[in-house]
Parts: structure tokens; sequence; C-alpha cells
């Protein structure tokens, strides 16, 4: 793990933002804002509110466009115009509010929009879906995530607890050869054992070599899981740390102007 | 997941404390899992009432008559199916069944096309509705209950001032017009093409629904249209097919209704629209989308025509088939409130 932490400033990221601009009529949003991403890292992003942790975000996923800067994905320069054309390139977004699909089950919820076809004429011609063939990957892909309390997928997610649908929202993301998955406050609506099944979920999605942007406004959780800290204040990025780096104290008195880096 | 493991014993019973069921959840979950048994147990107790009430209910030449009277609600009803699963509601339902019937029956008998034509314009004139009100919800953004309030108005004018508000008698239409009407006997139950051609279109749909993405895309967008918009499905792409697809229905329902009645009257079936919501709701799906089975609302039509036909039977005034139907609405509606509770 030592080595990860020390070896990203030689590799290229695999996503990077360079000075990003975004305004609301007077408002400054984002105030040439960068950001690097590297292969298997958490990066946490925090922020007071209105600091532009939420546009930042929004500028990597395609919510939003931003004025001026530019977005590089494995080094290539691209332009996201809607989500989906971020999600078309890799990057896959996760939402606090739990976008899921409560009637449908777990199997449905991971494939809903991208769902798999039967081979041959009963799918080209009568558009027959491979019910058993996405539950049995779907078994396999929550498996590999380590989410061994999910392993009926017929069960609608509208049974499962909110710590269990952000677990099928978080594999949704990670299921479709992602490059990028971006956690906007995951763990907002959740108690405290559901938080740290999705915390854990993070680790695994890092495990596997997928990195995360995590947006938290909770200190301890960033600290747990985050390999780099991004404080934004006042449009701007304020500092890049580490949770070796700096103390949780030291983190909180940056993002509130009370000590520079 | 190894240090998480002291937790566990402790966490495990908070766990069963939440998940603690009683009989009652359990069969709540049940009937939330399937839709369509509450229907089903409904039927199943009023054949066996009406039966031991009067035996003539159980006669075959009863039962075909009931499927025969079921057969144009329980049409329309899938087109309305649709709808309500996406969280909608059609209240032109009725006004563009009879547009396309006085379009097939008056164009057939006076223009002089051959009937095919005739039948192939009444559909399309039943998915241009569709479409409109599909554009209307979409594109202005209107709730489909302001919407269909209005093409309800709009269709049931362009149909009067089409028509000039009269009948095209059934000696004037073509067989062909009429095929839905010719009655066949399978095993001492007479059934009407009409009724074949309902089931099928049961069939259809519930293949449809069930087995293949746009279904599932129906169901998504009606539970959560917002998720299902992250998760990548085209909403608008999705709800306007649904308007398109029912009017195709409804043009089929004219059809059978053609057939019923051997005629087509601009003036009749006008409660057809309730009807076929109270067949959706009865059926066991929610009018709050999303949840419901297609099945649900054969048996919802059914029930309503076993309660009509049982209840004549059993000598009592039309007025009491109307009060049953009333009940049975506000019965459906507050037992799947009931059970839409088993999410939380």
């Amino acid at each position: 793990m030592t080595s990860t932490e020390t070896a990203p400033r030689t590799r290229t990221p695999i996503l990077e933002a360079r000075k990003l601009v975004k305004t609301y009529g007077r408002v400054v949003g984002l105030d040439g804002v960068g950001l690097q991403l590297f292969p298997g890292e958490v990066l946490a992003i925090i922020g007071d509110n209105g600091a532009g942790k939420s546009t930042l975000v929004k500028c990597l996923t395609g919510a939003e466009v931003p004025d001026t800067g530019e977005l590089l994905l494995d080094g290539r320069p691209i332009t996201f115009k809607r989500p989906q054309d971020a999600r078309a390139a890799g990057i896959e977004t996760v939402y606090q509010n739990l976008a899921v699909s409560p009637a449908l089950d777990v199997a449905s919820n991971l494939f809903l929009g991208r769902e798999e076809r039967r081979s041959g004429i009963l799918g080209s011609v009568f558009r027959m879906l491979d019910v058993k063939g996405m539950r049995a990957k779907a078994e396999k892909e929550l498996t590999e995530l380590g989410i061994s309390t999910l392993q009926d997928v017929t069960v609608p997610v509208e049974n499962l607890s909110g710590g269990q649908r952000q677990a099928v929202a978080v594999a949704r993301a990670a299921a479709f050869g992602s490059k990028v998955v971006v956690l906007d406050e995951p763990t907002a609506a959740l108690g405290v054992r559901e938080s740290n099944q999705v915390l854990e979920l993070v680790k695994a999605l890092r495990d596997r070599g997928i990195p995360v942007i995590i947006i938290s406004h909770n200190m301890p959780q960033v600290f747990a899981v985050a390999d780099r800290i991004h404080i934004q204040r006042l449009g701007k990025c304020a500092a890049t740390i580490t949770p070796q780096s700096h103390s949780m104290t030291e983190a909180v008195a940056i993002m509130t102007g009370a000590q520079t880096a | 997941m190894t240090d998480a493991a002291p937790k566990t014993g402790s966490v495990d019973l908070a766990e069963e404390f939440l998940d603690r069921t009683t009989p009652a959840t359990r069969i709540r979950g049940i009937l939330h899992r399937h839709p369509a048994i509450s229907p089903a147990l409904v039927l199943v107790v009023a054949i066996i009432v009406f039966g031991l009430l009067n035996d003539r209910f159980l006669r075959p030449e009863n039962l075909s008559l009931i499927t025969q009277q079921v057969a144009v609600v329980g049409t329309l009803a899938i087109a309305q199916t649709l709808v309500i699963l996406t969280a909608g509601i059609d209240l032109s339902v009725g006004a563009i069944m009879i547009l396309a019937a006085m379009v097939m029956a008056q164009t057939a008998s006076t223009s002089g096309l051959p009937p095919v034509l005739c039948l192939l314009l009444g559909l399309v004139v039943g998915i241009a509705a569709g479409a409109l009100n599909g554009l209307l919800v979409t594109r202005l953004k209107l709730p489909p209950f302001i919407v269909t309030l209005g093409t309800l108005s709009i269709f049931t004018a362009v149909t009067l001032l089409y028509t000039g508000g009269t009948t095209v008698r059934g000696a004037e239409i073509p067989p062909l017009l009429t095929f839905t009407g010719t009655t066949f006997t399978i095993g001492g139950i007479s059934l009407t093409a009409g009724v074949v051609i309902m089931l099928l279109l049961y069939v259809v749909m519930a293949y449809v629904l069930n087995r293949t993405a746009w279904g599932r895309h129906v169901y998504a967008v009606g539970d959560d249209k917002e998720a299902a918009r992250l998760a990548g499905i085209s909403v608008n792409r999705v709800l306007f097919s649904v308007y398109l697809a029912a009017g195709a229905i409804i043009a089929i329902t004219a059809w059978i209704q053609i057939g019923r009645t051997n005629a087509a009257s601009p003036n009749s079936g006008l409660d057809l629209n309730l009807d076929s919501i109270t067949a959706v709701v009865i059926g066991g799906t929610s009018l709050f989308g999303g949840r419901g089975a297609i099945w649900g609302t054969l048996l919802g039509a059914l029930i309503v025509g076993v309660f009509r036909n049982g209840l004549a039977l059993a000598g009592l005034d039309v007025l009491y088939q109307t009060l049953a139907v009333g009940v049975l609405i506000i019965v459906a509606v507050a037992v799947d409130q009931w059970i839409r509770k088993a999410r939380s």
C-alpha cells in the first residue's frame, strides 16, 4: 500500500481536470480548479458548503459543462455535454439519494438501462431478456465485491436496507468495466453500520484497481478510506493532503481557512 | 472484513429486531411481490358465491356471455394498464376508441375503400391520438391527467363533428369489421373472435412487459422517474412509446366494439374510460405506478363482469351493480395502500 501512495505522481492520471472555471451569473462556483485521479486510489473531496465540491464533481461527471478548462481521461482531452457522455466514457456516478428502482429486483437494477438479450432469434427478433444470464452475472459481481448479504438477486430492492440499496448502486457503477467511480455523499442517508458497509465496498473497488472519487462531510470516514484528500475552499483547491501528512483537525482548519497547507 | 467480525454479534440482534415479521407483514410481502394474487382470490370467491346464489350463473352460456361482455373493457384496460404503470392515467381511452371505431365504420360504409384499408385507417387514427397524448405529456411536461382530460373533450368533439352524431348500422358495415363478433364454440362455451383477440393481446403484453427491456423500463419509469433517468433510460422515449402502444391497442378495441355491438355509434361507450380504470385498479395495479401485473387487469375486468352479471341474475337492480363496483374500487385501492406499506 505504501508504494501506491508515493508512486502516483510519476504515473499518468486516469482522470485529470485542469483549471476548471464555472460561473453561475456573478457567482463563481469554480475558480481554476485542478484535480488528478491516479489508478487504484481513493480520492476524497471535502469542503464547506458552497466551496465548489458539488460543482467540481458535476463538471467531472457531465452534469455541468465548465466554462473554461479541460478534462483529460487517460491523458486524452475529453468533453462531456451530458451525464450519459461521462457514463459512456467509463465514469460512473452513485448519487446520495439511492438512485435505484425500488420495485425491480437486484439483478434488474444492476442491468437497468443496459439489459442483455438472449442469443439467436429469441433475442434479435423477440427481444427476449436473458434473465438467467443477468442473474448469474449479478451474483458473480456481488460476490467479487464481497457483498455477501445480497446473495438473492431476485429480491426487490425495496425490501433491502439503505446500506444494501447503496451497495446495489455501487455494484452497478462498478459492474460495467468502468474506469472511475464517483460517489456523491454515499453515506449521507445511512446509519453507522450501513456506512461502514459502503466504505468496505469503496476499499473493495480500489483493490480491484478502480479509482474512486468520494465526496463526504464525514471526516472520520474520509480519513478511514481516502488515499489523498482534495480540499476545496472558496471555489479553489486549497490543498491536497493525505491522511498521513495531516490530522483531521488540520484538514478542517484548511477547509475553513484557519490554516494553510 | 475480518476486523468487522467482533461487531457482528450485537449487530445481528439489532437486525433481527428490525426484521421482525408478523403473519400480516409476511402476507403483505407476498401480495406485494405478486400483485395478481388478491384479484384472483376475489374472482374465485365471487364465482363460488354467485354460483351458489343462482344455478344459472355457472352455465356455459352465461359464462360465455360474461366473457363477451368483458372483451371490450378488458382490451381497453390493457392500454390503460400500460399508462398507469408509468404513474400516469389516460382519461381519453374511451374517446379514442369511439373515434377510431367511427373512422373504421364510416369510411367502410361510405367511401368504398377496401375494408382492410378502413381497418388500418382506424389503427392509424388510434396511434395518432396516442401520439398526441404522448407528445403533450413528454414535450409540454403536462400531467397525464390534465392532458387526457383535455384530449377526452377534443376527441369526443372531433368524433361528433366527423359523424354528425349519426350511428353506422351493422347492415352498412362490411363483414371484416364485424368479424370480431363472430362466435364459435369450444367445449360448450361459445367465444367470439373479439374475446380471442383480447386474450392474445394479454399474452403478447405479458411477454413484452416481463421479458423485454422495454417492459422493465416501463416499470422503472413508473417506479422512480429520476432513478430511471440516472440509470440511463430515456424516460421521454419510454413514455411516448407507451402512449403510442396504448393508441394501437385502443384501435384494436374499437374493432372488437364494432363486432360486439354490430354497429358504430358516436354516443355509446362513454363510460368505458372509468370502466377501464376500474379494471386496472381492481386488478391490483397501483395508481402510483411501477407496480402491477397485466394478468391482474384481466382478472379485474372479469371481476367487474362477474359482479354485474351475478347481481343481475340475483334479481338486483342495475343501481346495485354500480354500487358494488364502487365498493370494489375503494376496497382495491385501500388494499393497495396497505400492501405498499411493505416497502418501508
